[in-house]
């Protein structure tokens, strides 16, 4: 189950731009009044929904959202990037992203891009895809191609191992291992 | 290597060397989730394989956020939660003997001078008030920190805060964290750490500075720490529930910058919506009325806050336009401010008095607002729908400002009241 939640490390996707600028906060994201569920088919259709009341019932699975500076600030709820992911979206292209909402994002297997050129120069609308691997986004429109900022090493080999999850899982059997030996 | 504060405490609880701008593992002296944070810790918990917490004594749950249970599906969450808190048996305090989980830990002697303390809350950053490094995590990351006792960090940089001057008596920690605020927008200080110290806090109480280091995430910081002086010693060596060792600065340790506020020029604050940064003197909002004032909160609702505007209040009456929300923020705080007698000043004034809960700061309950309602608060965050319907709207002031508010129903600088 855990497997479907992490990004593959080499994911692509076409979608559409749906661009919101600066400060993007994790009340708008997905308002505390959803907050009595994690549930991400339950969150989905409330995404965003204060900032703009259209965004869940027209987003296109595999579309990508575009913030400015500090995606995600705010609130620690992990129910943010859950929201986005059940909303549809593929993956979020920002110029920089508030500290919790990254490791949320990589916990919960919402893929994530720091691309500030890229996120400069999208238009709500535009056509993106996305290259994860590559770390790129190539906007189809306008016909640009954009390099993101790589994780650092530690981060890009939790990425690939597959999340924090299957990492704690190998710590605590590499821990009950040792103990048993000794 | 000479170490900030912020990184002197990592570097206490890592064991390689820790240097700014790369990723460290760290240990954890206390890692806790609330009502609406741990459900999905518990699942992730889980589904690791962990069998138990580190530490049960060192692990917490707090029903918090949307309690007294607010609906059913509140009831449900607040239940697996406490449920699973049972199983483990970590740290649980029922719903009548807690509080917000920032005011309420460090005053069980749970945070403590030179700890590293993760929670699953963005405002965990108020235990930097006692000399912790204290900062937030999403649930997953904090059900990691429970099954191993550790957690990883990318080592910040350090911002140096340094306040100094005598205060007046119309300005407190709220005015002292929005003037920081107005300098550094609300992401001046992303990917780093914050260090207070300075002469101003001496003529301030501890109660003020838990409001400084309890904004410090509204900055984008990871953490807000005060260099450990003898008001938090004294505080820490009284509630302890385990030894602690306070850290300190290194001298000649390197600063990003160093940020200057002379409290003694401030004057009582106000942050428009929907911006905590959006900050400007309370005067200029005199012509903004409102339709509801929220006294509480993990910010603004210890026993100092409710002391300066059960000042105010007494004797006098709510203006009728308002409703005014008063919320303890701690079982403790609320049974001190009955016995001093604050309750009954506010419940004379006309004021509606809860038992210590989130309550309407992130519109869960307990005073949500309507479509075109406007409410001054003494919280946190005021962003688009923070406190109900996404066209209501939220100002933040300290306690001073929310009471002389009360009184005459539009923002009003305290001093004219
Ligand atoms: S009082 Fe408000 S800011 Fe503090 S923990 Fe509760 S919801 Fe969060």
């Amino acid at each position: 189950m855990r497997e479907e939640k992490t990004p593959a490390p080499g994911g692509r996707w076409d979608g559409s731009a749906w661009c919101y600028g600066d400060d993007v906060d994790t009340d708008v994201i997905i308002p505390a009044r959803y907050l009595v569920t994690s549930d991400p088919k339950l969150l989905g259709p409330h995404c965003l929904e204060d900032l703009d009341p259209h965004f869940a019932s027209r987003v296109t699975p595999g579309d990508v959202v575009v913030g400015g500076e500090n995606f995600g600030c705010g609130s620690s709820r992990e129910h943010a990037p859950l929201a986005l992911k059940g909303a549809g979206v593929s993956c979020v292209v920002a110029a920089s992203f508030a500290r919790i909402f990254f490791r949320n994002a990589l916990n919960v297997g919402l893929p994530i891009l720091i691309c500030p050129e890229g996120a400069r120069h999208t238009a709500p609308g535009d056509r993106l895809r996305i290259d994860l691997a590559q770390g790129t986004v190539e906007n189809l429109t306008r016909g640009a191609r954009y390099t993101g900022a790589p994780f650092p090493p530690f981060l890009q080999e939790l990425v690939a191992s597959g999340g924090i999850v299957p990492y704690i899982r190998r710590r605590l059997a590499q821990k009950k291992h040792q103990e048993a030996r000794s | 290597m000479k170490h900030t504060l912020p990184s002197a405490i990592l570097a206490s609880r890592s064991q390689t060397p820790v240097r700014e701008g790369e990723i460290c593992a760290v240990r954890v002296d206390f890692a806790f989730a609330n009502d609406i944070t741990a459900p999905p810790a518990i699942r992730a918990f889980r589904e690791m394989g962990a069998q138990g917490v580190f530490d049960p004594g060192r692990c917490a749950i707090l029903p918090d956020h949307f309690t007294p249970n607010k609906d059913m599906a509140a009831a449900q969450q607040a239940k697996e939660a406490r449920d699973f808190a049972r199983e483990q048996g970590l740290r649980y305090w029922e719903v009548g003997r807690v509080g917000v989980e920032h005011a309420f830990l460090p005053e069980q002697g749970l945070i403590l001078p030179g700890d590293v303390v993760v929670g699953a809350d963005s405002h965990t950053c108020t235990g930097g008030a006692l000399g912790a490094f204290a900062t937030g995590l999403g649930s997953t990351d904090l059900a990691a920190a429970w099954a191993l006792g550790e957690t990883w960090f990318l080592v910040p940089p350090t911002l140096r805060v340094t306040v100094e001057g005598r205060p007046s008596p119309w300005v407190g920690g709220k005015d002292v964290v929005l003037a920081l605020l107005e300098r550094l927008g609300v992401q001046g200080a992303r990917y780093k750490a914050l260090e207070f110290s300075g002469e101003a806090f001496a003529h301030l109480t501890l109660d003020d500075r838990f409001t400084v280091a309890n904004m410090a995430v509204e900055c984008g910081a990871k953490a807000g720490v005060f260099v450990p002086d003898a008001p938090i010693l004294a505080y820490a060596e009284a509630r302890k529930a385990r030894p602690f060792h306070p850290i300190y600065p290194d001298e000649g340790a390197s600063y990003e910058a160093v940020v200057e506020i002379d409290a003694g020029s401030l004057e009582p604050l106000v942050a428009a919506p929907p911006s905590p940064a959006a900050v400007r003197p309370a005067k200029t909002f005199a012509d903004v009325t409102v339709d509801q004032v929220f006294i509480g909160s993990c910010t603004n609702g210890r026993l100092r806050d409710l002391e300066l505007a059960a000042g105010l209040l007494k004797g006098r009456r709510v203006a009728d336009s308002v409703r005014c929300v008063v919320i303890p923020a701690s079982y403790e705080v609320f049974k001190e401010a009955l016995r001093r007698g604050y309750i009954a000043t506010f419940v004379e004034a006309g004021a509606v008095v809860s038992t210590p809960s989130c309550g309407p700061c992130l519109g869960g309950h307990l005073g949500i607002l309507a479509a075109g309602e406007r409410c001054l608060a003494t919280s946190n965050r005021n962003f688009t729908g923070r406190m109900g319907h996404p066209e209501s709207e939220v100002y933040l002031a300290g306690p001073l400002v929310a009471a002389a508010t009360a009184l005459t129903g539009r923002i009003t600088d305290p001093r004219e009241v």
